[in-house]
């Protein structure tokens, strides 16, 4: 058995490639991923960890570098968040399609302008096309057993996809929770060690990233496609397993109270544990109301979405990110398109909060909650609306 | 670097190495031929060369650029030796990567401890321009790899613009001459120059023209620890408009004109390893070439007065190591502490 320890979850993070015995780290700081990568310094500085630590010049670097030590072999893990994940934004594309199983944190923050460190989902929501697996944790537990589900998941040869772990920054990243650290036997026998499918190897000559003419480039997209479509069987599959070795489950997507209920909330990362608070307060109150967490963003988990939101009259999605321009937020986009043409659909109203920083309370979890049992009654379904806007 | 490393005569790595014979070059064709390089390119002539005297344990990453698109076109590839390519700017960041790969994998005796040569390879858009902040801190963490421009002195793939080591008066097709230009209105930017800032152990600039003097500097920078930078001319007859078949004519005279001197700086010390007794006029340089033919007679005056200075400037720097020395010297004996 492992031992239960108080930590900031952004060193839980750390201590989770730690026990992932990671090769090589190459990182750039940025606030509020910092924390991350300090520690693993530390720890490749004291010996605890052995690993080759590269203190790249930027985030892009940062990235490529991680391309060319998973490409040679290695065990690979990097942390990021807003503009740094914004720069590396094109070598986000090629690492998936180089199929490198990079383990990259994605401490969610807003992105510039105005500059803003504070968090909301606008930095990954840009990036959401990048071929790349993208979970979200809603607890600093969740982070440490979601770091170790990303490196089976990446390096399993029915997958090789890289995949970023996203966790709020501060309002999760900063936080102290109590952790359960399970034993080295223990992780070892969830993570065997990496065996690349294939590697840059000299007495094996083989050639990465080549010129893809108009015959080959659809083909290839396609590839990619389809695999990250069918990680989900393999990301499940590995989930399940950690149930059984370390006795905590976890799904695509988890509903809350959900039973019978008329008014379905949609959240994704931290706001979901205050969400489920707002749903006992309002169920209290005799309203009748269920949550749904989204836990998998990529690949969409489509099946599942559209199972839990069986029965209820109305889905209050609520973003963390403008779709500036758009018809709604990102999640709401896709929520709505995912159950278009589904037979007794609910209404899918869309709300966005929480940006750049701004706390996202009980109170407003009730407004958005009333607010679309009002637009029910009406039988209207907005795109979207601000929530919680300072009137100037 | 401290006084004592500057002193050292030779170094450690290289003491084995007796440089290459002419006759006796290795036979093993690592880029393979079938690429798709145009007729008479320099370019791709160069990096065969590099490729021969860096040997099969190497493993190349390559950014974007004219060797990549000529040697890779997907299903088909020129490489005999692992080669990567991921993105422009970066060669020298994944080189990194790979290098400290590698490294870990080795010393956690999960691959086999051996020497494997890392090099990034690029063009001078890719080293000069878009990829000189991944190079300088690639430089600055002094991994062990070699990195190599081959400079074609333009985006010759994206059809000849300038870049930063255009030389002055090219003509490109974003430096074109007119009423209110002369062509490039820039001077080439000293990229060994900056290399040499770095205090990196090795750093050198090489012609195809003088391939033992190349393929010795190659295989100086593999086998030395840490960062090493080669700078190689790649003469391109599509951009530089001239015949096919004067690519190793042009190398030459580039040499021999003083236009793109041939040393070496080995931890700081400058030595020139190609020396032209009589340097001919850079004028029978530009002329072998149509991107200059529209410049004017001052023009190459002020040409051939920068060239002269570039080379008394190198001539100087040669002869600075030993002051240099001597007042390390005194500076750390007893009677100054």
């Amino acid at each position: 058995m492992g031992v239960r320890v108080a930590m900031e979850v952004s060193i839980a993070a750390a201590e989770a490639a730690k026990l992932a015995d990671v090769d090589v780290i190459a990182a750039y700081p940025i606030t509020p991923q910092t924390h991350i990568v300090e520690h693993l310094a530390e720890l490749v500085a004291d010996g605890e960890l052995d690993a080759e630590y590269v203190p790249v010049e930027s985030e892009h670097s940062a990235l490529s570098a991680c391309i060319g030590s998973s490409a040679a072999g290695a065990r690979t893990f990097t942390a990021t968040c807003a503009q740094g994940l914004a720069l590396m934004h094109e070598i986000l594309f090629i690492a998936s399609a180089l199929r490198t199983p990079i383990v990259m944190m994605v401490v969610n923050r807003a992105l510039s302008a105005p500059i803003n460190i504070w968090n909301d989902h606008s930095d990954i929501m840009a990036e959401r096309d990048c071929g790349w697996i993208q979970t979200f944790a809603e607890n600093g537990q969740e982070v440490f057993d979601l770091t170790l589900h990303a490196f089976r998941v990446a390096e399993d040869h029915r997958v090789l996809l890289p995949i970023m772990v996203n966790l709020d920054g501060f309002i999760l990243s900063h936080m102290i929770e109590p952790i359960d650290i399970p034993e080295k036997e223990e992780v070892r026998r969830y993570l065997p060690e990496f065996k690349p499918a294939m590697r840059l190897d000299p007495d094996r000559p083989i050639s990465m990233g080549p010129v893809g003419i108009p015959e080959v480039y659809t083909e290839a997209k396609k590839q990619l496609d389809e695999a990250l479509v069918a990680s989900k069987g393999p990301i499940i599959q590995a989930w399940d397993e950690f149930g059984k070795i370390f006795g905590r489950h976890y799904k695509p997507v988890e509903t809350y109270r959900c039973e019978d209920a008329e008014v379905l909330l949609l959240t994704m990362g931290s706001i979901s544990e205050t969400a489920m608070t707002a749903v006992d307060i309002m169920r209290e109150k005799g309203v009748s109301v269920g949550l749904i967490r989204l836990r998998l963003w990529r690949p969409f988990p489509l099946d599942e979405l559209r199972a839990a939101v069986k029965g209820a009259d109305t889905l209050a999605v609520v973003d963390r990110a403008v779709s500036t321009g758009g018809p709604g937020g990102p999640v709401c986009s896709e929520v709505r398109s995912a159950l278009f043409g589904l037979p007794n659909r609910p209404k899918v109203l869309g709300f966005i909060a929480g940006l750049g920083g701004r706390d996202v309370t009980l109170e407003m979890f009730e407004e958005m909650v009333n607010q679309s049992i009002e637009y029910a009654k009406e039988g209207k379904e907005q795109f979207y609306e601000l929530v919680g806007v300072r009137e100037l | 670097m401290i006084a004592e490393e500057l002193m050292a005569k030779e170094l450690e790595e290289l003491k084995d190495f007796r440089g290459f014979k002419p006759r006796e070059l290795p036979r093993e064709e690592l880029v393979s031929p079938g690429h798709r390089a145009c007729l008479g390119c320099g370019e791709v002539l160069a990096m065969r060369l590099v490729m021969k005297a860096l040997g099969r344990d190497t493993i190349v990453a390559m950014p974007t650029g004219c060797m990549e698109i000529i040697s890779s076109s997907f299903p088909q590839t020129a490489w005999e030796v692992p080669w990567i390519h991921v993105a422009f700017e970066n060669a020298a960041a994944v080189a990194s990567g790979i290098e400290a790969g590698l490294k870990a994998l080795m010393r956690k005796g999960k691959i086999k401890d051996r020497r494997i040569f890392v090099v990034a390879m690029a063009g001078d858009g890719g080293t000069a321009d878009i990829g000189v902040q991944a190079l300088s801190g690639a430089f600055e963490r002094g991994h062990d790899f070699v990195y190599v421009c081959l400079d074609n002195e333009a985006y010759m793939n994206t059809g000849i613009q300038r870049s930063s080591a255009t030389p002055y008066g090219a003509m490109t097709t974003t430096s074109p001459p007119g009423k209110r230009s002369i062509g490039q209105m820039t001077w080439k930017k000293d990229m060994p120059a900056i290399a040499v800032a770095h205090n990196i152990p090795y750093v050198a600039t090489c012609a195809p023209s003088h391939y033992i003097d190349l393929m010795n500097k190659v295989r100086k920078a593999a086998l030395i620890k840490g960062p090493a930078y080669l700078h190689i001319f790649s003469p391109c007859p599509t951009g530089w408009r001239c015949p096919s078949d004067m690519s190793i004519e042009v190398s030459r005279l580039a040499v021999q004109t003083g236009i793109f001197p041939l040393y070496e700086v080995v931890n700081g010390r400058y030595k020139i390893t190609v020396r032209v007794d009589r340097r001919k006029p850079v004028e029978e340089y530009l002329k072998t070439q149509r991107r200059f033919r529209h410049l004017t007679r001052d023009v190459i005056e002020r040409i051939q007065r920068r060239g002269d200075e570039n080379m008394v400037k190198l001539e100087c720097q040669e002869k600075f190591h030993s002051y240099y020395m001597n007042a390390l010297q005194y500076a750390s004996s007893p009677a100054q502490s």
